[in-house]
């Protein structure tokens, strides 16, 4: 119980600081690329663009702060969106667009099931064994497609991208939503605060009695199904699934959690301020397109941004 | 507890050794072509440059971090390399061998002095730095190939040590490139086991907190093994620049993951403390037979992450079944 309190003490100073970062950021952007940054059109590609990344963010943050790492995110998502994409073109089931959506949720849980069997079972350290699926799961995705693009998809499932509710973009929503679900999880139930004690003192969390195992094992599957989601927003919004979309989604994830306040230590983490650097994100994502930089550029920039970031945490906590 | 540890490891080692001679009656027996010198000689030559940067990969394993941007430190090392006797057509391969080895330390320093000053999980940090190393070379260099690297250049890849003729009278050899592996085994042996360095790295993997007490100057120690890995993965860049005689700064980015498969295959933990360089040798010979094999018997090559992704985690779900049952022996005594 004690991290939490002391993280919602914590909480409105850190959200401060990224609002100030935020405000600086815009600022900034918006003078060096003209105004065109914060034009409509502009936010509104914003809008469009950012609950992809936002989801797959959302599912780094829960091992995060149990103090473990996710990496075989994007290759469950590309492995979900796949069997979405297989049922849809290439097996011709009936009712296709609406059992593929189950059916890659089902495939992400049971990846995620993969990883917290690893993780939580055989005690293999999350690195080694996210890194081990995420090959594997990689290699599956390649098995099933050849190498190929899958591409075709009935308008069905693209209105999981294009489709409104009350005029906001359906992926919004189902960002929103899924916001909604891990910040709830986390903050208002026992699972949540087991997360926390989790990632400040596993060892004390078992002595206390909970099922330490268990509350990892459902961590994995978490991250594993919300990937899952992403999957869905990804596949239809590329109207394609192929085996190696998205790698450089993960170095971006672990960016936007410890700008967020979640400590790669684990023990700290809050959604709405992993919501605020994911906008910060999002915006010089958007900003670098628009100064036209180099994708090549842009990964070195996030890489500094990320190091300077923990540098930054590490001297203000000093 | 020494030799415990000793025993343990020994245990690893044996397994692989088990493994790979039977895969290599299996493979033998699916394809004549395995057990041939031609292709022993050709598997020794293309994964040397995996296994010289594997061995780096351990040092900083034992010390209880891990490093994901040696790939980015090899491809950048081997790029100044590249540009530089290019332009000035610098015939001598032994300057051509010095130049990325000071490029590779000073990459490495700066892991260490990142890794030292956050205190973050060194994945993080590695991931942070092989996009900035990375992503500023492709920036700056456009990722333009070089090609016209000198005459002797290319003269001493061709160099074989041994040299045989088959019945059917098609030469084949041991590369000289093979001797750079053999030399960066010796010497990270020679270091691990003989130096007091070597020992320090054990120690702070084992344990940092009693490490730090017992007087180990850490920052100094992960200059040493983050160095060394830049070092190493210099020398590999060198190495896969002779192998392919064009610098192309796509060509290694992307295999650090075979590399962390084969050292923890061999017995290295991402935990710290254990892992040597005889298993890291057998660790990279098993990724390479595994691979080499799939090829031989025609696999599709889709089907390989799959495999290796197995292999790693049968392996280092293996070990760590192994360390909890050490653990509970040793309560139980």
């Amino acid at each position: 119980m004690i991290p939490l309190r002391a993280l919602r003490r914590a909480a409105p100073s850190e959200v401060a600081i990224l609002a100030a970062m935020l405000g600086l950021v815009i600022a900034l952007l918006a003078v060096l690329t003209g105004g065109r940054l914060v034009a409509p059109g502009s936010l509104a590609a914003m809008a469009f663009q950012m609950p992809l990344l936002a989801l797959l963010t959302l599912a780094q943050v829960p091992p995060m702060i149990t103090a473990g790492i996710d990496l075989s995110i994007v290759s469950i998502a590309n492995l979900s969106g796949i069997v979405a994409a297989l049922l849809l073109v290439r097996w011709h089931v009936p009712y296709a667009a609406w059992v593929a959506v189950p059916a890659a949720l089902a495939t992400s849980a049971l990846a995620g099931a993969v990883n917290g069997l690893l993780i939580a079972a055989l005690d293999i350290s999350p690195i080694i064994a996210t890194l081990a699926t995420m090959i594997l799961f990689q290699g599956v995705a390649f098995v099933l497609t050849r190498g190929t693009v899958l591409s075709g998809f009935p308008p069905q499932f693209l209105a999981l991208s294009t489709g409104t509710i009350a005029g906001v973009p359906l992926p919004f929503v189902i960002f929103a939503a899924c916001l909604a679900w891990v910040g709830v999880l986390l903050r208002r139930t026992a699972f949540g605060v087991t997360l926390y004690m989790l990632g400040s003192n596993p060892i004390a969390t078992l002595f206390s009695g909970v099922d330490t195992r268990r509350a990892l094992f459902r961590t994995y599957v978490l991250s594993g199904v919300l990937s899952g989601i992403a999957a869905l927003v990804m596949a239809s919004r590329f109207n394609a699934a192929q085996a190696d979309y998205g790698s450089s989604f993960l170095l971006l994830t672990v960016l936007i959690c410890v700008l967020g306040g979640v400590d790669p230590a684990g023990g700290t983490g809050s959604v709405l301020e992993v919501l605020a650097a994911i906008v910060i994100l999002q915006i010089v994502a958007t900003g670098f397109n628009f100064l036209g930089l180099s994708a090549y550029l842009a990964n070195a920039l996030w890489g500094t941004i990320l190091v300077l970031a923990i540098v930054l945490r590490r001297l203000l906590r000093a | 507890m020494r030799a415990a540890g000793r025993k343990v490891l020994g245990r690893v080692e044996l397994y692989l050794v088990a493994v790979l001679v039977i895969l290599a009656v299996f493979l033998t027996a699916l394809n004549r072509r395995f057990l041939t010198l031609e292709n022993l000689f050709d598997l020794l030559a293309n994964y040397t440059f995996l296994g010289i940067m594997a061995l780096g990969e351990l040092v900083v394993l034992v010390s209880g971090g891990i490093d994901v941007s040696f790939t980015a430190i090899a491809t950048v090392a081997q790029y100044v390399m590249g540009w530089i006797i290019s332009t000035y057509q610098i015939g001598s391969v032994l300057v051509a061998f010095l130049i990325p080895l000071p490029v590779g330390i000073a990459l490495g320093l700066v892991n260490a002095g990142l890794v030292h000053l956050t205190q973050v999980h060194p994945v993080i940090i590695t991931i942070a730095t092989l996009n900035i190393f990375y992503g500023l070379l492709v920036f700056v260099t456009g990722g333009a190939w070089i090609y016209n690297l000198p005459a002797s250049f290319q003269a001493f890849a061709v160099t074989k040590i041994i040299r045989v003729v088959d019945r059917a009278g098609t030469p084949s050899g041991l590369s000289v490139l093979s001797l750079f592996w053999a030399g960066a085994i010796a010497l990270t042996w020679f270091i691990l086991t003989h130096l007091v360095v070597g020992r320090k790295v054990y120690a702070m993997g084992g344990n940092p907190e009693a490490a730090r007490r017992a007087g180990v100057r850490v920052p100094r120690l992960l200059a040493f093994v983050y160095g060394y890995m830049g070092f190493l993965a210099a020398v590999a860049g060198f190495v896969q620049a002779q192998l392919a005689q064009i610098v192309q700064p796509n060509a290694i980015v992307g295999r650090e993951l075979d590399v962390l498969a084969a050292a923890i295959l061999g017995g290295a933990s991402i935990s710290g403390g254990t892992g040597t360089v005889s298993g890291t040798v057998l660790g990279v010979l098993l990724v390479a037979v595994v691979t080499n094999g799939l090829i031989l018997t025609r696999v599709p090559s889709y089907w390989h992450n799959v495999a290796i992704g197995v292999i790693i985690a049968t392996a280092a779900g293996l070990m760590a079944s192994q360390r909890r049952r050490t653990t509970r022996a040793r309560g139980a005594s």
